[in-house]
């Protein structure tokens, strides 16, 4: 069986509407026979993934206080990939942020006033650019290509918070073990409602901010050209070098920001861990989202619901933790997959229209 | 309203599920930091878990959840707490802050939080004395060792490992004044080829006895294959070297789990800080193996004379790495100073990070 | 002798998986997935070396789940022209929960080692027999002129009559392959066991390999020996004692690629001749 493509005219709405619920069809069902296979009721199965975790409150908050940082970086992201610029490291500009910002409360413990928490965040974000800065400028410089130099430098900021948490960052009444001390009052994020915290707010803000400079500035036509067309940009007078920068610094500080509301919020204290990967899973939820700052609101929220889900399907049901990441897999698979959907039509056999089309076996 | 729905759409749904809910089983709960695949900390921890299942049968019902990142780990306790759980274990140090905060919001629920040092009324903390093995591998160690070097592959310069290294010297030194021990820290608690690297550089830097405090087979495995020896560690590794392990210090939670599974159902549990050893079976050495009869034995009688007291691996005067005498003379150090180690004993060339 | 040794074991996984994704680029196809196949190969070699006692056949099985893996990411992103980056990036969580799966009854038994063929193991010298027959397909014959035109203007190609998506298939499975083979060698011959996750993040260092190679199979030689010199030299000072903070060795390894990646891509007429231009696009056929 061959299966063609034929690219519609334009991209079709309602199967850009449709398709990601297509996609959660297919995944339904292949989720239910991987279940059924390994023994358990696909359908308890199911509900306790997706439906359960909607049904109680605080698993909601729970839900968006893990969407949070997926949806800051995300959206940072999201523009960044538009524009042709592959930041991959934005887990080490949370981890810089994280720093810059949790050094506040580490080196001035007594200093609490709105402005501690103010500055934290501040420097989280600066914390977050300065370290998406140095792959820009090595691009920039020395063409070094952005995707290895971002994914070095990860590992290098861990490793930097690792060494300042075991040494020099150290809680001096925490028996050595490796934690700085724990924040209280101005040096966390207030709460909106229940666990919620500030950090929620920021996150929406920065998706309906970022999706009006894509929509409505020149700003965001700039990077859309940068993107599909760069050779029009650059007659047009758009400089390269400054886009990857300017990409860079959005999403860097959009992530060293999420850095700091973790640990403002969630941790609590600054630690050698500080993120589940959440700086790589946005990358994931700025494909998801389509690139566009409004859908990454929703795709951070889908896989929020993918890891609760998971975790519920664990503890109730026993349902293994491998079989929760094959099942996320599955479901970015289809998403992907069915996203092909909205620019092209498939035939899935040689019809007389297509008959000129290559063949893609 | 929501939550009738939900019930309903459950009931609706849920075909298949037993009746678990409704009996009136004690239900204890694990969250694990890390895969039970990693046949090291979890994978003990889960054999306890097992331990528990089978002593108890049905009266006890059992959760778990694996591979939790310590800024997830908040949500999973939660979770657990609010599924019924009666007692939850949560087994790294890092979910100290988490199980805290969680323990408040559920005042019913007993947690217990594995090597921490802080406690609340329905928060207990429980830890197994490792140095107590490390002492006698250390004797073991200087015996056997051709040439006085010792290869030491380390994760994170936390209390637990550092007083382990302490009493490994110490054990040495108490059959070899001049042992040496080379240290390599590796940063990662579960990396077998970055732990296969640094074994392979150890034993090229003139060390031909092995110990790890990291949690893969891999140095074990590098020691067989260069002929040399070593100690496994957390579970016992013998089918991995079974030419090079020595003995290996087993984590053995499962006393542990069944003392406290039972005070929970029998209403008697408190908070409290348990830190057993090898008295209690906690901390276990596997059988002593490729070592002549006579080592076998000083080992067994060291393991011996800690279990009943006699001996403690940290008898003072200990002279620190800096010259300063620590320990009053002939008495153990007190327990605190051993959970809060974050010094050397003399004779050991690494530095720690201050 | 014993160090240098240490070092080649170290680098020849990331070498091989290495290889196999600049082949894949070669041909304009970024595939991040390389960690999630390597992983596969590992338990999938693990398990088929353990139940049948041969290591070869174990290799062979590798092999195999490493090219299923990469067909599942050609169909996706070839038949179906879903982004690159995405797509590897849901392969390697995939692998990384299927292996987890398959390899659950296997945790804690101990392998079968790869023997050693005159006190070497053969895959050292293997991968860079692999890494001479790329350099000589790529460049010295004419499916590796078809191979780097697909990569460098995949619209050209198809001009031409050149089949894109299956030269491009070919290469994303030869790449599987290697990548399977890479994560064999982890299990079979690095550390013979089977645990989770036991790549620990080098499918991420071979493709950080390719990049710092500029798409040249002998630079990834150098690249990976340097990178894994790097590493076991870090170990080797801290048993001197001086006192270093390890966290500062261990980013050793990656600010060094970083450095040589930034002296290597200063000669832009080299990165410019070798970067595949077409890298990550999505190719369909025009009428």
């Amino acid at each position: 069986m061959r299966i063609v493509l034929e690219k519609r005219g334009e991209q079709s709405n309602a199967m850009a509407i449709a398709s990601p619920f297509i996609a959660l069809a297919l995944t339904v069902i292949a989720g239910g026979i991987i279940f059924a296979l390994r023994g358990f009721n696909p359908f308890s199965a199911l509900y306790v993934y997706f439906v359960e975790p909607l049904t109680a409150w605080w698993s909601i908050e729970a839900l968006i206080v893990k969407a949070t940082p997926l949806v800051l970086i995300g959206v940072g992201l999201a523009v960044c990939y538009l524009a042709n610029v592959w930041n991959i490291g934005a887990e080490g500009q949370l981890t810089a942020g994280a720093i810059l910002g949790g050094m506040i409360p580490v080196l001035f413990p007594t200093f609490q006033s709105p402005l501690t928490l103010l500055l934290m965040l501040v420097f989280g974000a600066l914390g977050g650019m300065a370290w998406g800065y140095i792959p820009a400028v090595l691009k920039n410089r020395f063409s070094a290509n952005e995707i290895l130099t971002s994914l070095m430098l990860v590992y290098v900021a861990q490793l930097l918070l690792d060494w300042l948490v075991r040494g020099p960052w150290r809680d001096p009444q925490g028996f050595n073990f490796p934690k700085s001390i724990t924040f209280e009052g101005w040096q966390l994020l207030p709460n909106i409602t229940g666990s919620i915290h500030l950090g929620a707010l920021f996150a929406v803000l920065a998706g309906l901010g970022l999706a009006f400079i894509m929509g409505r500035t020149l700003k965001g036509f700039e990077i859309r050209v940068a993107g599909s067309a760069p050779r029009a940009g650059r007659f047009a007078g758009f400089s390269r070098e400054k886009m990857v920068v300017f990409c860079f610094l959005l999403s860097g500080g959009l992530a060293g920001l999420a850095g700091c509301i973790e640990i403002a919020s969630v941790v609590g204290q600054l630690q050698p861990q500080i993120s589940p990967g959440y700086g790589f899973a946005a990358i994931i939820v700025a494909f998801l989202g389509r690139l566009n700052p409004i859908g990454v609101i929703f795709a951070g929220l889908l896989l929020a619901l993918s890891y609760i889900g998971g975790e519920a399907a664990q503890i109730t049901l026993g349902i293994s933790d491998k079989i929760a990441k094959v099942f996320q897999g599955i479901l970015l698979f289809f998403i992907l997959a069915c996203d092909t959907l909205i620019l092209y039509r498939i035939r899935f056999e040689a019809s007389a229209r297509s008959s000129n089309l290559q063949p893609a076996e | 309203m929501k939550k009738l729905l939900a019930t309903a759409a459950l009931a609706a749904l849920a075909i298949g599920v037993a009746s678990a809910t409704a009996s009136a089983a004690t239900k204890a709960c694990w969250v694990y930091v890390g895969p039970i695949g990693d046949f090291g900390w979890t994978y003990q921890h889960h054999q306890g878990l097992e331990a528990v299942k089978k002593e108890f049968g049905d009266k006890v019902e059992t959760a778990y959840v694996e591979n939790v990142p310590e800024a997830d780990a908040e949500r999973a306790i939660e979770r657990l707490a609010r599924d019924g759980c009666n007692v939850i274990y949560t087994t790294s140090f890092g979910f100290m802050e988490p199980t805290l905060k969680v323990a408040k919001k559920f005042p019913d629920v007993k947690f217990e939080h594995a090597t921490g040092y802080k406690t609340a009324d329905n928060v207990g903390t429980y830890n197994a004395k490792f140095h107590e093995g490390r002492y006698v591998i250390g004797q073991m160690a200087a015996k056997m060792s051709k040439t006085g070097v010792a290869g030491y592959i380390v994760s994170f310069p936390i209390p637990e490992v550092v007083s382990g290294i302490n009493a490994f010297m110490l054990g040495a030194q108490s059959v070899n004044p001049d042992f040496k021990v080379k240290i390599v820290w590796v940063n990662t608690w579960f990396d077998p080829g970055k732990e296969a690297d640094a074994a392979k550089v150890l034993l090229s830097q003139g060390a031909d006895t092995m110990v790890q405090h990291t949690d893969s087979t891999a140095p074990l495995q590098i020691a067989q294959e260069q002929g040399k020896l070593g100690f496994g560690q957390a579970s016992d590794m013998i089918q991995f070297a079974p030419k090079a392990q020595m003995t290996a210090i087993v984590d053995n939670w499962a006393p542990h789990y069944i003392k406290s599974v039972k005070a929970v159902m029998d209403g008697t549990w408190k908070s409290s800080q348990v830190w057993s050893g090898m008295a209690e079976g906690e901390v276990a050495l596997a059988p002593f193996t490729n070592v002549p009869e006579d080592v076998a034995k000083m080992a067994a009688e060291t393991a011996e004379a800690i279990k009943t007291g006699k001996l403690h691996p940290f008898t003072g005067p200990i002279t620190k790495q800096d010259g300063s005498a620590v320990g009053e003379a002939g008495k153990g150090l007190a327990d605190g100073d051993i959970l809060g180690m974050n010094w050397y004993v003399k004779g050991i060339d690494d530095q720690l990070p201050q | 002798m014993d160090l240098l040794l240490t070092i080649m074991t170290a680098s020849t996984p990331l070498l091989i998986a290495a290889i196999g994704e600049l082949a894949v680029e070669r041909s304009g196809v970024l595939n991040l997935g390389v960690e999630g196949m390597m992983v596969m190969g590992a338990v999938c070699g693990f398990a088929a070396a353990l139940l049948t006692g041969s290591t070869f056949i174990g290799i062979l099985a590798a092999i195999a789940a490493g090219i299923v893996m990469s067909l599942l990411f050609g169909f996706l992103t070839l038949t179906l022209v879903s982004n690159q980056v995405a797509t590897g990036l849901a392969l390697t969580l995939l692998g990384l929960g299927l292996s987890g799966l398959i390899g659950e009854s296997f945790v804690g038994q101990p392998g079968v080692k790869i023997p050693n063929i005159g006190g070497i193991d053969p895959l050292i010298p293997g991968a860079i027999l692999l890494t001479a027959a790329v350099a000589y397909v790529l460049f010295k014959t004419k499916a590796g002129l078809v191979i780097r035109a697909v990569g460098n203007s995949h619209s050209s190609a198809h001009a031409l009559g050149y089949n894109v998506v299956a030269v491009r298939y070919l290469c994303v499975m030869f790449g599987g392959g290697c990548a399977g083979l890479a994560g064999a060698y982890l299990s079979l011959a690095y550390t013979p066991q089977w645990v989770e996750n036991m790549t620990a993040g080098r499918g991420w260092i071979a493709l950080a390999l390719v990049v710092f190679a500029s798409w040249l199979p002998w630079r990834a030689v150098a690249g990976a020996y340097l990178f894994g010199a790097i590493s076991i030299l870090a170990y080797t000072v801290q048993t001197f004692g001086w006192g270093i903070p390890s966290q500062f060795l261990s980013m050793l390894p990656y600010l060094v690629t970083i450095a040589a990646l930034v002296v290597i891509s200063g000669n832009r007429s080299l990165m410019r001749a070798n970067t595949p231009a077409c890298l990550g696009q999505s190719f369909v056929p025009d009428r």
